[in-house]
């Protein structure tokens, strides 16, 4: 593993996007921020602007609304860019899969590097997640 | 001259500042995770961001500014910071004697970071950017009238001489400015100028992450927003040091007095982490009415303690 990824690895900074989201999946990533699961241990911080993102997390069944402004924030995103889906209406659509306003799971629309299931996950298993992104880079 | 370079790029130069500017900015994330009741992040952090920003983030440039405007605002940024950081410094440890008015140049060079600030996101072309920079150019007009008074009391203090090595000598032959009642105004003044500088929290309203999304720096991505990053870093050595330098009896670096000054600049920077962590965000209009009427007041009333000696 050469330094640049190294840096990388040691400072993923993330950008949370919320689609159509019943807030619960919002509220367990701001758990992991929390002094209980702390993940600033490695290094990791919520930004405000997606200029300086690194992981783009997405949560929520994304709807046709939801969709054109995804694609903007991933166009706006500097790359490279990691993209993590987060619950169940993120990886699959959840209970919205069949829904006539529902546009389609976050990997029809950009690709992901990471699915974290659940409804809403644990705060342990974004955590585990995370982990596993962290060795897709090398 | 080839001692000059090496004094100017490595020792007291660029090198230093930003190396130890890196380190103050871990130690302050730290202290902030252990008041928070965190673990926080490794000391090296400011590092590994610095060169993920620099080295594997993609630089995106905005479409509807000034490109050259956008892109030359942090390479003036990061060269104020150094030029202010080496006139102090080589006079803090004794390398040079400087010249007769040099606490006025180096009071105009750590103005520049804020205004290239200012006009990195004013070329921007984003709105909140603009936001950001309006409320930069604020706190500076605020911020900066306490600023000069703080050093004209230095001077006044020194007995007229606008010479950083005669106050650093006169401190060393008559014990250090806060010693006095009016070196405690100034010294707490000085903090808040500082804090107010730095763009810390009860004055961080130019880049408040929670309502304009970094204000001023929401267009920089990439290498800009690493040399963003560093004169940031820079600014936290550098400040400290200028207090260290004009009010607690300035930095040597020989023999055991090195430890002091470790300790001197440590203790102001903790002291900015607790102000930051206990506060929240003023309004611009709060931080002006403060700058303007308690802290100018604090220091008058030092100014005239000077000339009643005490």
């Amino acid at each position: 593993m050469n330094f640049k990824n190294y840096c990388f690895k040691k400072s993923l900074w993330l950008f949370h996007f919320g689609g159509a989201s019943c807030n619960n999946c919002d509220i367990e990533i701001l758990d992991c921020l929390t002094p209980r699961y702390d993940v600033e241990r490695f290094g990791m911080l919520l930004v405000g602007s997606i200029r300086h993102a690194d992981v783009l997390l997405v949560n929520g069944s994304i709807n046709k609304r939801d969709k054109s402004r995804l694609l903007e924030i991933y166009r706006q995103a500097p790359k490279p860019i990691l993209v993590v889906a987060i619950g169940a209406c993120g990886c699959t659509g959840g209970i919205f899969a069949e829904g006539n306003t529902f546009a389609g799971p976050v990997d029809k629309i950009i690709p992901v590097d990471a699915y974290i299931p659940g409804c809403p996950p644990k705060p342990e298993a974004i955590i585990a997640g995370i982990v596993k992104l962290l060795d897709k880079i090398h | 001259m080839i001692r000059d370079f090496l004094h100017y790029l490595i020792f007291p130069g660029f090198i230093f500042i930003s190396l130890s500017g890196a380190l103050l900015s871990g130690f302050d994330r730290k202290i902030t995770a252990w008041l928070q009741f965190r673990k926080g992040p490794p000391l090296l952090q400011p590092f590994y961001d610095f060169f993920k920003l620099l080295l594997v983030k993609e630089t995106i440039l905005p479409a509807k500014g000034s490109v050259l405007t956008f892109l030359a605002a942090p390479v003036f940024a990061v060269t104020g910071a150094a030029l202010s950081g080496i006139l102090i410094l080589l006079q803090a440890f004794n390398y040079k004697s400087g010249f007769s008015g040099d606490i006025l140049v180096i009071f105009y060079v750590l103005a520049m970071p804020s205004l290239a600030y200012i006009i990195g996101a004013l070329a921007a072309g984003n709105p909140l950017a603009s936001v950001g920079a309006s409320r930069e150019m604020k706190l500076i007009l605020s911020y900066e009238l306490t600023f000069i008074l703080i050093i004209a009391a230095i001077i006044l203090k020194a007995g007229i001489t606008l010479r950083i090595s005669d106050i650093i000598q006169i401190q060393a032959q008559q014990g250090s400015f806060i010693g006095s009642i009016s070196g405690v105004l100034l010294f707490v003044a000085s903090i808040f100028c500082m804090q107010a500088k730095l763009g810390l929290v009860p004055f961080d309203m130019a880049e408040a992450e929670t309502e304009i999304n970094h204000g001023a720096f929401i267009e920089y991505s990439g290498s800009a927003y690493a040399l963003v990053k560093l004169a940031k870093y820079m600014m936290l050595f550098i400040l400290p040091s200028f207090i260290c330098t004009i009010l607690l009896g300035g930095m040597r670096i020989d023999g055991i007095h090195i430890l002091w000054t470790i300790l001197k600049i440590l203790g102001i920077v903790l002291l900015f982490t607790l102000i930051r962590n206990t506060n929240p965000r003023v309004r611009i209009g709060q931080a002006m009415r403060f700058f303007f009427i308690w802290m100018n007041l604090l220091v008058i009333i030092a100014i005239v303690l000077i000339f009643f000696g005490l």
